[in-house]
């Protein structure tokens, strides 16, 4: 709304320089729309298309409406198996990260302690590493595992082989792994903005460190502890390039897909994704209502 | 504070001394999951790289820099290809998602968070749905090419866009196209309007203020996405493979390949460690030029 940043419109000027000014003015709200507009087709085409009445195996050309893929959203082998297994790994490993990633969090910003800035380090690796690196060096680890070959970390070599053989497991602990990072980042940055003379109040007012934790820092704390689990979620359904790695004959949504669109393209495939987004984007309005409320009321 | 249960405290002395502990306990659990899942695997994928063998005799290592020279000569058309791509796809995304960052950082107003959260959208489907989508808008004859070529004719029928270099760049620009915005938005959000308009009271033009205040101070965000885009392009092999043809592949695609279907783990190995290393090296010079390296720190 403010045109401060373009300071040149406080002095008067010329013609030219008007229609100039005018240009910059609207180049730039168009530009944005059309850059907008680019994120937001293919998604536009993964709806129209999920009604296609397309012919053959392919859903790549308009034919025609028809609601029949909405109405057997499921019906191709292998994808309720597919989505239930997305579901749980996800589920989970939001659970696990979120978990994990807070407590980490929290010791980074309330406490002085040694090897910070290597933990730091540690925390920022996964995320700058590109993915196909950790899914191959995860495979690494449980090919070595399963051929009892090369050093195996302490403490797995007590696990029965076949617990760490490709699949379900080993698809989850590569989604913890990939989500403590993101976790700890988002948790952090709603705690740099923390008010510490609150919890100091509810000291004074005689109120233990756990009472204080559970009563004062942990409700303050919960949106920033929520967003990340809900980034830790998205993250982890939509993980393909990691999960194709160590997923071995397991498939997940993603993995599944990539599979199928060999050899056909179901406009199931375009069911699923817009339940997956509607449900996303109905989430997310839910959440900031409800958060915009809140800031109302009080 | 290591526990879940809110009800039941611990009894005092022992409550104390968790406290006491506290950051080690803290850290422990999460820091132990990226020991054993992340660095592990990184000193094995090492291990793994100079080693010889096969999958049915076992892999050994014998410190052979095989699987390196192999990685380093080898395959320089899809080194190329990555860096090419992942350059030109880095840069369109710099020069659409700056001015996009910038509208929505200083005049985005009361529509500030309607526009940010339809930058992030995309995120809400699958990025293998997204990159589906444009198979079928740049298929010869899908929405773009059929209008084009019989609607209003402008384009010979045979034309084509699908399984060439120019898809897969459209693709990897799509797809890493938000967290170039992000990053730059947050940067951009950051910078107090007034030093802006202080510029402009010292008879600054809009241009000088631009380049001599407004970018400057955008520089940690410029840095951020840059590398946020630049990484993740430069490892993508799942682009290359819907949207591009075996002239495109990228490093990603023989990594993927050596280790899912051909069982050259070693070759593999070296393969994702030289990207790494390259990606390391070029984070750090690039940090340097820009001369934000208290940055990465």
């Amino acid at each position: 709304m403010t045109t401060a940043a373009t300071p040149a419109t406080i002095q008067s000027g010329n013609a030219t320089r008007r229609v100039g000014r005018s240009i910059g003015h609207w180049a730039l709200p168009v530009f944005t729309i059309i850059a907008i507009g680019y994120l937001l087709i293919p998604i536009v085409v993964m709806i129209i298309f999920s009604f296609n009445d397309y012919q053959g195996k392919f859903n790549f050309i308009w034919s025609g409406f028809t609601l029949n893929a909405w109405q057997h959203p499921l019906a191709w082998p292998g994808l309720p198996d597919a989505i239930r297994i997305s579901l749980t790994i996800a589920a989970l490993s939001t659970i696990f990260a979120t978990i994990l990633g807070t407590m980490i969090g929290l010791a980074l910003t309330r406490y002085q302690f040694r090897g910070r800035g290597f933990i730091n380090g540690l925390i920022f690796l996964p995320m700058a590493s590109p993915e196909i690196v950790l899914g191959a060096s995860l495979l690494t680890l449980f090919i070595n595992i399963g051929l009892r070959n090369g050093i195996v970390p302490p403490g797995l070599t007590l696990l029965p082989k076949e617990t760490l053989a490709l699949g379900f497991t080993t698809i989850l602990i590569a989604h913890v792994m990939f989500n403590i990072s993101y976790v700890v980042v988002t948790v952090k940055a709603r705690l740099t903005g923390f008010d510490r003379r609150l919890e100091e109040a509810a000291m004074d007012l005689g109120a233990n460190e756990w009472t204080t934790f559970w009563r004062v820092t942990f409700p303050l704390i919960l949106p920033g502890v929520l967003a990340a689990a809900m980034l830790a979620f998205s993250l982890s359904i939509d993980d393909f390039v990691i999960t194709n790695f160590v997923s071995g004959t397991t498939n997940t949504f993603p993995i599944w897909t990539y599979g199928v669109i060999r050899n056909a393209l179901p406009a199931q495939i375009n069911v699923i994704g817009s339940i997956v987004f509607l449900t996303a984007v109905g989430f997310v309005a839910i959440t900031t209502l409800r958060t915009g409320r809140a800031i109302r009321t009080h | 504070m290591t526990t879940t249960r809110a009800t039941t405290a611990p009894p005092g002395k022992w409550r104390r001394r968790l406290f006491a502990a506290g950051p080690y306990l803290l850290l422990a659990p999460g820091l132990l999951w990226l020991l054993y899942f992340f660095i592990w695997p990184a000193i094995q994928m090492f291990l793994m790289s100079i080693s010889s063998g096969t999958l049915d005799n076992g892999f050994h290592v014998t410190g052979t820099l095989r699987p390196y020279t192999d990685a380093l000569t080898k395959f320089a058309t899809q080194w190329g290809n990555s860096l090419l791509y992942g350059a030109i796809s880095t840069t369109l995304d710099f020069l659409i998602g700056f001015p996009v960052a910038y509208y929505i950082a200083f005049r985005g107003g009361r529509y500030k968070n309607v526009l940010l959260f339809l930058v992030i959208a995309p995120f809400f489907t699958s990025f293998l749905i997204r990159t589906i989508s444009w198979q079928i808008l740049l298929g010869d004859e899908g929405p773009i090419l059929a209008f084009l070529k019989h609607t209003i004719g402008v384009m010979p029928v045979d034309f084509s866009i699908l399984y060439s270099p120019i898809a897969v760049i459209a693709g990897l620009t799509y797809n890493f196209l938000p967290f170039m915005i992000l990053p730059l938005y947050v940067a951009l959000e950051k910078i107090d309007i007034r030093v802006l308009e202080a510029a402009g009271d010292l008879y600054a033009s809009a241009w000088q203020t631009f380049r001599r205040v407004t970018f400057p101070l955008a520089l940690p965000g410029v840095f951020a996405g840059t590398i946020l885009t630049f990484i993740p392009t430069m490892g993508d092999y799942v682009n290359a493979e819907l949207l591009g043809s075996p002239k495109t592949r990228m490093i990603g695609n023989v990594i993927q390949g050596r280790f899912l279907q051909s069982t050259d783990y070693p070759t593999a190995s070296a393969l994702s460690f030289v990207l790494m290393a390259g990606i390391l090296v070029a984070v750090l010079i690039y940090a340097r030029a820009l001369g934000t390296e208290q940055l990465t720190g």
